[in-house]
């Protein structure tokens, strides 16, 4: 067993894991931070992608033990008490998820487009920055739309996007 | 229409955990005492077990259990059942191998089930596992259909020596024939409907619990229809009688069909957790899912189409190999038959069609429904067919359908299915106008002067939705009837619960449910809560596949919450001291026609519990009201979608320019949730058309088991859709709902080939049209096209 010490959505935790624990099955298991989801065990569908130090990062292949002393943010962490993230409430006003379980990993990866690509972004830039992240449901329509109109409203200065 | 009544787009009630991680999977519950199971499969295609010794897996520390089918054997566990029977033509029954949940002396698939190691830690389980000793005795995997059924080829199951489940068939043969001998034209296709892997991103998961004190279980699990997984488990696999076995589908991260079936895994949990006395808890991975989840699809079929000398079509002859897999799946054996031959005549008025099916076993995964479930399959002959007709005989695609339409309804076509209602050419129409066809011929040159090649295909689908009247399902073979239920519980202070049979893995139930009851009672959405997926909340429900839920689940629902409103009459009548007759309902108000006196809906509903006004009174307490609907007819969604591309002929590379979906699904509840379930089939159906493809090389190892191997449509394979409707209500449920959660899926698939035909000046290409295929295809017309 090994001890690993991180930062996981402004809380300190430590703890004793087998050195083979994943950091999506740390924050799963030993966190109970469920909203974190593995759907491929490959890196290739993104259902598992958190922010490590502040970049996007596939929890599924990435050890526990090799974020020691980082920074970690889940999608539990990303809304600030009640209130939506932009890119949260983006998805819910876009319809931009339908079973829902590939939206945490599409939300984080689309927030971390949007602190890499800034805040206008056209389709095709969306497009082919979401090609590490997969969804089964909504044929990504809609999730392109979310994702444009989340980056607008993540600018500085932007109107919260309208609950209805 | 209020702003949460029928018609609005309502955004989801069900959003905020999701969007928030605190939606509930099955994988996120944790029981106390809870063990990981490991399922150790087959490495072989077709394998007898001569020895199986799982002592030293018993050993490893932190196993608590090894199990194997000599265990299911001893607690007289039944096997998983096929719960459709289908008669082949000389009205034999079909064959059905037994279907043991552990393997019982023989494999008959890669990832076919031998035994299952239960341990504290899933990775205990995993090391114990390789630790249990088999020793197989190989024999000749069946892979290929073709040969399956041929001389020499090895058997699968004892049953079916010819390894054919079943040799059906459909239609008028005579007829059709003698509609063929006098045809002006006749089209010929040879088609391979390519094997799918359905792919929610939730892979199958499941928790089995026994509680000793009361003798009854629990079982935690994915499925689109627990009822039906609670009857399955126990009135045919035999793990307890119904009373003592609670099934729960929590949040279900989608389904598209494979998680209606009753799986080995889950039958195995439930039972184990008596075994070894604590839950067990199994979470597929990718891999796994891909080994053992039902696949799609995967038909062989030579397809006819016979015209007259004016283009109007006279009959159509099909012969379809449909790939059952290994065993039979749940429903499997209706999907190549009754959910395929009755849709094939299209849009279309066709006077004489036959078709034939023969039900094949392969050693591959089992092959069920997946999303559209023989409708996808029959729209893709159809469609191919009208398609490569048209061109052959000169005509424009589009001025072809049209003249062969079917014009008036009801129609009665020659395979079972009598059409109630639509307006096949104002969706034709509408799709003509929106993708601009005029205007086709010029893009057309300007992707020439790129050295680029452009197409447009066409696909006009009807499917058969509202899964559907149970008398007649039951005189094709169906083990079950196909009604809803729903119960609608009025609570004193005015909310409302509503219990439903269906189930919700993606479609927004807890929204566009809620939206039906805030139209019918006045009431806000916050004020209803949607309940599903628990058998312990809801008395009975058949669950959600066939776009199904609207249709069928929601007009139960509206039978239930007319009952409420009649009821609530007979409170109001005595709160309002009037006589029933003269009781009103409208906008949430019950009053008293022609006065100012009413009362709102939370108001009769709390003096429906109070009683005070009616005590000792015929009328009883309370306002709760259930009903179950069984729909009278299938229902009969319709739609044009065109699909335009442009290929690199240096690359292969099919870029999907431009997508027009013109459906017609009736009454429309909420228009963006429809909407989104008809890109997602549309993603789905692209996704089959060009970049998916199930493998299995000759020795019958499936070489496409990773999201490496397995091409899944992502956001760079796909345009933004152009997605709108027509509507013709639908006459046979009281809400006019036909059905919308197939249609892209169905329609996707032939419009993206008509299209890749079409730039290839109608050179023939499969599915999935690769680049690689397609440049292939690109280089033959060429070289035919110099030739000439």
């Amino acid at each position: 067993m090994t001890t690993v010490t991180m930062t996981v959505n402004g809380k300190s935790v430590t703890a004793n894991v087998d050195p083979r624990t994943l950091l999506a099955q740390f924050v799963r298991e030993h966190l109970r931070l469920t909203g974190t989801h593995v759907g491929c065990d490959t890196s290739q569908c993104g259902a598992c992608v958190v922010h490590v130090d502040g970049r996007a990062v596939k929890s599924c292949t990435t050890l526990a033990v090799s974020c020691d002393g980082a920074a970690v943010t889940t999608i539990e962490g990303l809304a600030n008490g009640a209130e939506l993230h932009p890119m949260q409430a983006a998805f819910r006003e876009h319809h931009g998820l339908q079973c829902g379980f590939c939206t945490p990993g599409m939300i984080m990866a689309a927030v971390d487009i949007v602190n890499r690509k800034g805040h206008v972004l056209d389709e095709h830039t969306i497009r082919e920055e979401l090609e590490g992240n997969i969804c089964r449901c909504t044929g990504y329509h809609n999730i392109v739309k979310a994702v444009e109109a989340g980056a607008r409203a993540m600018a500085p200065g932007a109107a919260a996007i309208a609950a209805e | 229409m209020s702003n949460t009544g029928i018609g609005a787009p309502v955004r989801r009630k069900e959003d905020f955990r999701f969007i928030t991680g605190q939606g509930r999977y099955t994988d996120d519950i944790e029981r106390p005492g809870q063990t990981h199971a490991y399922f150790l499969r087959s490495p072989h295609a077709h394998a007898t077990i001569k020895k199986l010794d799982v002592s030293a897996a018993l050993a490893t520390p932190g196993v608590v259990g090894v199990l194997t089918g000599d265990d299911l054997a001893k607690d007289g566990v039944g096997g998983l059942i096929c719960g459709w029977m289908i008669h082949s033509k000389d009205g034999s029954p079909m064959k059905a191998g037994a279907h043991p949940a552990l393997a019982q002396g023989k494999v008959r698939y890669v990832g076919d089930h031998v035994a299952v190691v239960i341990a504290e830690t899933l990775a205990i389980a995993k090391d114990a596992a390789e630790k249990i000793a088999v020793d197989y005795e190989t024999l000749a995997p069946v892979v290929d259909m073709n040969a399956a059924t041929g001389k020499g080829a090895a058997v699968i199951h004892d049953v079916a020596p010819d390894n054919r489940v079943y040799d059906w068939h459909l239609g008028d043969k005579t007829a059709t024939d003698a509609a063929f001998a006098k045809a002006k034209h006749v089209t010929k296709l040879d088609l391979v409907n390519n094997r799918l892997v359905p792919n929610p991103m939730e892979t199958r998961a499941a928790i089995g619990e026994y509680d000793a004190g009361n003798d009854a279980f629990t079982l935690y699990t994915t499925s689109q229809n627990p009822h039906v997984a609670r009857l399955v488990l126990s009135a045919f696999i035999g793990i307890a009688p119904e009373h003592k076995l609670r099934v729960i589908a929590p949040d279900v991260g989608g389904g598209f069909g494979s998680k209606i079936f009753i799986y080995a895994e889950e039958t195995v949990c439930v039972w184990a957790a008596k075994k070894v006395g604590r839950p067990v808890k199994w979470t597929s991975d990718r891999t796994e899912a891909f080994l053992s989840d039902a696949h799609g699809r995967d038909h062989l079929t030579h397809a006819e189409l016979a015209l007259d000398d004016k283009g109007k079509m006279l009959a159509m002859r099909v012969h379809t190999k449909a790939n059952l897999g290994a065993y039979l799946s749940t429903f499997s054996s209706c999907v190549p038959t009754y959910l395929y031959a009755p849709l094939l005549s299209g849009q279309y008025d066709i006077p004489a069609i036959y078709c034939e099916v023969e039900g094949i076993y392969t050693n591959t995964a089992p092959v069920d429904a997946y999303r559209g479930a023989g409708r996808p399959e029959a729209t893709f002959v159809v469609e191919r067919l009208v398609e490569v007709a048209a061109r052959e005989i000169g005509q424009d695609p589009a001025a072809f359908r049209r003249k062969n339409f079917i014009r008036k309804f009801p129609h009665q076509t020659p395979v079972i299915m009598a059409y109630d209602v639509g307006d096949y050419a104002a969706s034709l129409d509408k799709a003509l106008d929106l993708i601009d066809y005029k205007g086709l011929g010029r893009r057309k040159r300007d992707s020439a002067r790129k050295g680029k090649l452009r197409g447009l295909g066409f696909s006009a689908y009807i499917e058969a939705c509202g899964i559907a009247p149970s008398a007649a399902v039951g005189s094709l073979g169906a083990g079950v009837g196909l009604w809803e239920s729903a119960e609608v519980r009025g609570n004193p202070v005015g909310t409302v619960e509503v219990l439903t049979g269906s189930h919700s893995h993606g479609q927004g139930h807890e929204t566009t449910f809620a939206q039906l009851v805030s139209d019918r009672l006045g009431i806000s959405i916050d004020q209803v809560a949607i309940v599903h997926g628990d058998t312990d909340k809801v008395q009975f429900g058949m669950g959600t596949y066939g776009s199904r839920s609207g249709a069928v689940g929601m007009s139960a629902i509206a039978k239930a919450l007319d009952k409420v409103i009649a009821k609530g009459k007979k409170v109001a009548a005595y709160a309002l001291e009037a006589s029933e007759g003269d009781i009103e309902f409208k906008d949430g108000r019950f009053s008293v026609a022609g006065t100012d006196k009413s009362l709102a809906f939370g108001e009769v509903a709390l003096q429906a519990y109070i009683a005070h006004k009616f005590s000792g009174q015929e009328l009883e307490p309370g306002l709760k009201e259930g009903a179950f609907y069984d729909p009278t007819n299938f229902t009969f969604p319709s739609g044009v979608h065109v699909c335009e591309v442009e290929i690199d002929p240096e690359t292969g590379v099919t870029k999907i320019d431009r997508w027009v979906a013109v459906d017609d699904f009736g009454v429309v509840i909420n228009p963006m949730i429809v909407e989104g379930q008809v890109h997602g089939g549309i993603a789905q159906g692209v996704g089959q058309a060009l970049l998916e493809g199930a493998h299995y090389d000759a020795s019958g190892q499936l070489v496409t088991a990773s999201y490496m191997d397995y091409c899944m449509p992502r956001a760079d394979d796909l345009p933004s859709f152009r997605v709108d409707h027509t509507t013709t209500p639908c006459p046979s449920n009281p809400l006019g709902i036909k059905g919308c959660g197939e249609a892209g899926a169905i329609a996707a698939p032939p419009a993206v080939i008509n299209a890749i035909t079409d730039a290839l000046g109608h050179e023939d290409v499969a599915m999935p049209a690769t680049p690689q295929a397609v440049w292939r295809a690109a280089q033959k017309a060429a070289r035919l096209a110099a030739a000439e």
